[in-house]
């Protein structure tokens, strides 16, 4: 197939889910925001969901405060920045829009009703009503887009960088969430298992969809060990970074297979996925989760470079 | 031009319908005005679901570009359609050889029949040209030849398309619709299909195939890209051929071969059907402006490894002033006489030609020798006084820039409008695949109405619009038998 069809596919699946991604902060730190500070402690949880979004730098070139109004108008459609929701819709279908024959009927008018929604909508206007329903509406167009993908489309190479674009995303989103969270909202001196973290983590949880699963698989209350736990080591949760990686080595192994070779991004995902086979919960605590995600982050990144040499050019 | 003298296909909106017609016409006389309405807004539905794809390559005007579709169908039957399609095999045929002879020997200017003038001064003219040899001498793989009709043994050809003619998407999309419309007519009438267009169309770029290509020749098609007008055409086709749609930047040309780049490397090409002008092919050749197109491009033409079809250079042969010269381009390639007579046209270089077009301005039609989508033309009849002058003062001025032709009685096809039915002209183009192997046609093409009342402009970008074309089986007669034949077997 066409490199550039490839690239297009690939970025428009990373947009996707970065625009899902960019709705759960926002859902995590509106309910946050609405905990009496007794038990969300005195921590600004606007300015740690402009930190996941990594956009502080222009953020605080547009806006004095981080508040609820600011932030979520920036990370919606804020002026200047790139990595809004309704810019990454935008990209999302620009991308489409120059290959739709690669993909699906379903999957392009789940992103163009999507695109139109977005016209429609006066973001200055918006109550908090208008936000719940405008976050649900993007994780849905996520989600619908990401079933249609998988339940329409040919299982080609087509297919296959449309799923390492969602997956290498994913993994990024997830690591993100998990080291701000870690960093940034937890208090230095809140002792570990209090009742503020009770509901920051809990609230971490929600924005991955995961509240409800985490108890299925631990049964006991939500420690912040064993969430880092559930988001990074356990296959079963499928935003996991190890669950992503096993996927991106699969999906990465039938390109090879097709293409009779080998690559850099192979060798890559493959090395930091056995990396997360290796570990456990507790090796990681020890040796730092902040400086882990970091260097995991890294690693992601350079994996998304090997993928854009090796077939995307 | 008085109502009378006009020809209608289907034999009017009420009087008897011609025999071919007998179905159809039956079909929606009979229809209560109800069912006609549900019809039409089934086609609705469809073009506007059509429509969002449309809209999504026409971006935010989208909804403006869908063009109007009529329900009811254009009608021609095998027997006309043989002899059309024997004239438009003839005349492309004759387009080929006047292209190579062009680009060639120029043995038609040497036996005095064009002058060479005509060929050097056209702006089309590529004198690259002269040094390539196109694989079986073919240049114009791809023809749309504009036909218009003024009873019912009498066709013209009104303009020969050798460039890039658009529309078949149009042609195609307009099939479906009425299939899912009128299965019941479909049903009863034996309407020769339309959608092997993508495969032939396939079959003839790989027969010109360079001859160092593979055995399973690469072929793309080459969009400007989502922002042209016809990308949704362009997408169409490479979609139903199941090759790649590129533009100028996913290919590179290396060793005078031409690549595409590919998730597993380059990978060679040999057959570019291309949607984009010449001047904006290689920047190293024409336009060093272009960003469409593909550096080097033209010396892989050259060296002979890659097909770029249509032709560079074929808009030599499709410009209005050599058009008068058809009969004559025809009759000297072929030894025959044209079969599809042209409209006759005074050349105002010619200074009696000249004199007669501005004595007579108010009956004809007077066209620029370059312009297409029927604009810098006049319409003598339908112009007001100072029209009619300040183009008379065009064409003293440049009198080779212009032709000038009757105005046709051209047919009319009942169409759907606002008032109800009502008679609207037509024209009709058809398209002319040339491989190395055969001519391939298929049966009937597109159907252009002016859907403005008197209308003589069927261009899409001035209110014109289109029907699905149906060649049919003679007579009922046929249908019957072997239907019978069937009961029997």
């Amino acid at each position: 197939m066409l490199a550039r069809t490839a690239d297009n596919l690939y970025w428009l699946s990373r947009y996707v889910e970065r625009a899902e991604s960019l709705a759960r902060i926002l859902d995590v730190a509106l309910r946050l925001a609405t905990l009496p500070s007794a038990y969300a402690g005195t921590s600004n949880e606007w300015e740690s969901a402009i930190d996941i979004a990594v956009c502080r730098d222009t953020f605080f070139r547009h806006y004095d405060v981080a508040n609820q109004a600011n932030v979520t108008q920036f990370i919606i459609a804020g002026p200047d920045n790139p990595s809004s929701i309704r810019a990454c819709i935008e990209v999302a279908r620009q991308n489409a829009r120059a290959v739709r024959t690669a993909m699906t009927t379903e999957m392009w008018e789940i992103l163009n009703d999507a695109w139109n929604e977005m016209q429609r909508l006066r973001f200055q206007s918006f109550t908090s009503k208008d936000l719940t329903k405008f976050l649900a509406f993007v994780r849905e167009v996520s989600l619908r887009f990401d079933g249609a993908a998988y339940r329409t489309m040919l299982r080609t190479d087509h297919y296959w960088f449309q799923r390492l674009g969602m997956l290498l995303e994913r993994a990024d989103n997830t690591a993100r969430l998990l080291d701000v969270k870690y960093h940034v909202v937890l208090p230095e001196t809140e002792p570990v298992g209090g009742g503020l973290d009770y509901f920051q983590w809990s609230a971490l949880l929600r924005a991955v969809s995961a509240l409800n699963s985490f108890h299925l698989i631990y049964r006991g209350g939500i420690k912040p060990w064993l969430v880092a736990d559930f988001l990074i080591l356990k296959p079963e949760q499928p935003r996991s970074l190890i669950s992503s990686y096993e996927t991106l080595n699969r999906v990465l192994d039938l390109l090879a297979e097709r293409y009779g070779r080998q690559g850099p991004s192979q060798r890559l995902a493959r090395q930091t996925y056995s990396q997360l086979q290796n570990l456990d919960i507790d090796t990681l605590f020890q040796t730092g989760l902040h400086e882990f995600l970091e260097q995991f982050i890294a690693d992601n990144n350079r994996l998304g470079l090997a993928i854009n040499d090796q077939y995307l050019q | 031009m008085a109502n009378e003298s006009v020809f209608d296909e289907m034999g009017g909106v009420e009087g008897d319908p011609r025999q071919i017609y007998a179905e159809v016409a039956q079909w929606f006389r009979q229809a209560s005005p109800d069912l006609i309405a549900n019809r039409k807004a089934e086609a609705e539905a469809f073009f506007r679901r059509i429509g969002i794809t449309f809209a999504v390559y026409g971006d935010e005007q989208g909804a403006e570009r869908i063009i109007p579709f009529d329900i009811l169908p254009r009608i021609l039957s095998s027997q006309e359609w043989i002899r059309l399609s024997e004239g438009l095999e003839q005349r492309v045929r004759a387009l080929n050889a006047f292209i190579g002879d062009v680009y060639g020997a120029r043995e038609i200017v040497r036996a005095g029949i064009v002058p060479e003038d005509l060929i050097l001064s056209n702006p089309a003219f590529r004198p690259e040209m002269t040094r390539i040899k196109p694989t079986a001498g073919l240049y114009t793989h791809i023809a749309g030849v504009d036909l218009v009709r003024t009873g019912p043994d009498e066709f013209y050809v009104l303009e020969d398309n050798a460039r890039t003619p658009s529309g078949v998407s149009y042609m195609m999309e307009n099939r479906e619709a009425m299939l899912r419309l009128f299965p019941e007519l479909f049903g009863k009438l034996r309407i020769k299909p339309v959608d092997q267009y993508p495969d032939e169309l396939l079959a003839t770029l790989r027969s010109v195939a360079p001859s160092s290509a593979s055995r399973e020749p690469t072929v793309v098609v080459m969009t400007p890209g989502p922002f042209n007008s016809a990308y949704y055409e362009h997408s169409f086709l490479a979609d139903r051929m199941g090759v790649e749609l590129v533009e100028g930047r996913d290919l590179f040309v290396r060793s005078n071969v031409v690549y595409m780049r590919t998730t597993e490397g380059p990978q060679r090409v040999d057959v570019i059907y291309r949607r984009v002008d010449d001047e904006f092919l290689d920047p190293l050749a024409f336009r060093p402006d272009s960003t469409l197109g593909v550096p080097g491009l033209m010396s892989a033409y050259k060296a002979g490894n890659v097909t770029i079809s249509n032709a560079v250079g074929t808009g030599v042969a499709d410009d209005k002033a050599v058009y008068s010269y058809m009969p004559e381009i025809v009759k000297f390639y072929t030894g025959k006489d044209a079969i599809l007579s042209n409209v006759p046209t005074w050349r105002c270089r010619e200074p009696d030609a000249l004199s007669h077009v501005l004595a007579n301005i108010g009956d004809l039609v007077v066209k620029e020798v370059n312009g297409s989508g029927g604009y810098g033309m006049l319409v003598g009849p339908h112009a007001t006084k100072a029209q009619r002058e300040s183009f008379a003062a065009k064409v003293r001025n440049n009198p080779t820039n212009y032709i000038a032709q009757p105005t046709l009685a051209l047919s009319t096809v009942p169409c759907y409008v606002e008032e109800g039915l009502a008679p609207r002209h037509v024209d009709l183009r058809p398209f002319v695949l040339s491989g190395a192997d055969k001519v391939r046609i298929v049966p009937g093409g597109l159907t252009r109405v002016a859907l403005k009342k008197g209308s003589l402009v069927v261009n899409s970008s001035q209110g014109g619009g289109t029907k699905d074309t149906w060649v049919i089986e003679d007579g009922a007669t046929r249908a019957s038998q072997s239907q019978s034949q069937k009961a029997g077997a």
